[in-house]
């Protein structure tokens, strides 16, 4: 471990990604397509589940109306019309999806007009395999406040899931493989038996290498997270909202 | 992907919530509580080796104005030396960017924990009239505390009683810009916003957040003018209507029951003179001070007369007697005495 990755202070992480309410907006195509994917990426499994659960729709045509859905962000401007003082775009989105779903026909029109989400690998396959190990039975979530909730916890799952994809590559790119590999063992995997003493013992390291490990690891973990988060909202009151219901939520 | 189960993401919540304190000098102990802006964890400092409470602010370290609060509480804190607030050890910024003060580890009960346990009204008054020390302190230093609260009451192993959590702190500037200036607490004194970074001993930096017509504190116990945003017109009379909230509970241990709403407590009349002087709707009505209404509340309980109500003379011979009860009472067992002596030396 070098000395840099222990650096304290603020100033070292990189500077904020742009939101991408503004960035699809933007002028610049590369722009507009890469805020897209970034909506698409964190958004697309927590809609497909959503649609799937809340609309009790077939894989097939739950899939056809998530693609359809992004088209119709990107060609009615939806993002446009968001207003941060007013919603959280999570909110403002699976209202959307439910307006969007509520009219099927348009839905299916657009789909026939080739409308797809470029770029962005969706694995219904892998999300209709989570939301069988979830086990969500529609009729378990009648009320709009736990689809509401539901939602919101595939939303956090589908950020935490990207961070800490990011994370890994970050790791990779930077040779600290095995840190990655520690903050799985501990962090990710649902292992009771897992103890600093035996991963030490595992990886021929000390135990303060383990815990320095990790702590670099969250620290890097939560600065992606935040990154990702500030990228998908409005403004800076609905970040700090965000970042509560993402970290700050656990009662006393 | 990784699927992340439930129970992951809870566990990558708490693991990312953890406070990195590589490259400071204290040990991750336990968590203890969260607060409004932050969480507190009980860490050892290896250097002093002893206990301490760490706060951690708990919002990304990107939040400048909100961590410019949490630096401004511990500054805040740091000038208030009094055995009623907690004393600052050390302040500063994680590794992850996240702002941190440490601060004594009081280890004690909540007030409204603690008041399950006493149940006389004069321990009670006593105990109010040391909270009112302690904020009468802190606005003799130009420090409106905005958050009074029972939450924010701790009562020690050995009895200290301490004012918490200081983040809504207002800090009343005349006294740190101009220190030569005879300062008077009452005065209406506004925030400037400065950068954390640059923040030293004299300059402590404040909040945008708390600007005019933002709504800070505990509905129930902040003022009216507070809960109407009147930031700029804040002085020592708002804290006093959040003592006068806070007595209520101390009487009442109705933590359901505030200010605010419109039912009388069933009080003593002379306590309810001084809870209603506390918390008349306008300022001007309550008590300037808070030593002013401290000093009320020591006079009941030594049965002297109030100046927040007028006694008649039924209820002054009433006082009379409660002050004397034991003098009245051993007189009127010796007349008695007297009586039945003469009573049957003449039958």
């Amino acid at each position: 471990m070098s000395d840099e990755d222990f650096q304290p202070g603020p100033g070292r992480f990189p500077p904020t990604r742009r939101s991408v309410i503004e960035a699809v907006g933007s002028m610049d195509a590369d722009e507009r397509e890469n805020a897209l994917e970034a909506l698409c990426a964190a958004y697309w499994k927590p809609i497909y589940k959503y649609i799937r659960v809340r609309w009790n729709r077939p894989g097939e045509e739950a899939q056809d109306l998530t693609q359809g859905f992004f088209v119709e962000v990107l060609e009615r401007a939806l993002l446009a019309k968001f207003d941060a003082k007013r919603s959280r775009l999570r909110t403002y989105l699976r209202l959307c999806v439910d307006s969007f779903v509520s009219n099927e026909g348009k839905a299916s029109r657009r789909q026939k007009r080739g409308g797809n989400v470029a770029h962005v690998a969706l694995d219904f396959a892998a999300a209709e395999e989570e939301l069988g190990a979830a086990a969500m039975d529609p009729a378990a979530v009648p009320s709009p406040e736990s689809l509401e909730e539901f939602f919101e916890k595939e939303w956090l799952r589908s950020l935490f899931s990207l961070a800490v994809e990011e994370l890994h590559q970050y790791c990779v790119a930077r040779d600290r493989e095995r840190t990655f590999r520690l903050f799985e063992a501990y962090d990710l995997e649902e292992n009771d038996k897992i103890s600093y003493d035996r991963l030490a013992k595992e990886y021929r390291i000390s135990v303060s290498e383990v815990t320095n490990a990790l702590a670099w690891a969250r620290r890097e973990f939560r600065r992606i997270a935040f990154e990702r988060l500030r990228e998908l909202c409005g403004s800076e009151e609905e970040f700090q909202r965000e970042a509560r219901v993402a970290f700050g939520s656990h009662p006393t | 992907m990784k699927f992340l189960s439930d129970k992951t993401l809870e566990h990558l919540r708490e693991a990312a919530e953890i406070p990195d304190l590589t490259g400071t000098r204290y040990r991750l102990l336990e968590r203890v509580a969260r607060g409004g802006m932050g969480v507190v964890y009980i860490v050892e400092d290896e250097r002093l080796q002893r206990r301490v409470a760490l706060k951690v602010f708990d919002a990304p370290g990107a939040d400048r104005d909100l961590a410019n609060r949490l630096t401004r509480e511990a500054l805040v804190l740091a000038r208030l030396e009094h055995p009623g607030i907690v004393p600052v050890h050390d302040v500063g910024t994680l590794a992850d960017g996240r702002v941190f003060y440490t601060m004594k580890f009081v280890q004690g009960q909540r007030l409204d924990k603690y008041l399950e346990s006493v149940a006389s009204i004069s321990d009670r008054l006593r105990i109010f009239v040391r909270i009112c020390d302690a904020v009468a302190f802190a606005h003799a230093h130009l420090v409106l505390h905005r958050d009074l609260k029972p939450a924010n009451i701790m009562v020690g192993s050995f009895g200290e009683v301490l004012v918490m959590d200081w983040g809504l702190a207002k800090l009343l500037e005349q006294q740190v810009r101009r220190p030569t200036e005879v300062a008077d607490p009452d005065d209406t004194i506004f925030e400037t916003p400065t950068q954390a970074g640059n923040s030293n001993a004299g300059t402590l930096p404040t909040s945008d957040a708390t600007g005019h017509g933002t709504v800070m504190g505990t509905p129930g116990y902040m003022s009216p003018e507070q809960e109407r945003g009147e930031i700029e017109h804040l002085d020592a009379r708002s804290d006093i209507f959040s003592l006068g909230a806070l007595l209520r509970f101390l009487l009442t241990s109705d933590s359901k029951a505030s200010a605010a709403t419109a039912r009388k407590p069933r009080l003593d009349k002379a306590l309810y003179a001084i809870y209603s002087k506390a918390t008349a709707p306008n300022p001007g009505d309550r008590y300037p001070s808070v030593p002013q209404l401290a000093e009320d509340v020591s006079r009941y309980l030594d049965g002297l007369p109030i100046k927040a109500h007028h006694e008649s003379f039924i209820e002054k011979l009433g006082r009379f007697y409660r002050r004397y009860r034991f003098f009245i009472l051993l007189i009127g067992a010796y007349l008695l005495m007297r009586v039945l002596i003469v009573f049957f030396m003449h039958r």
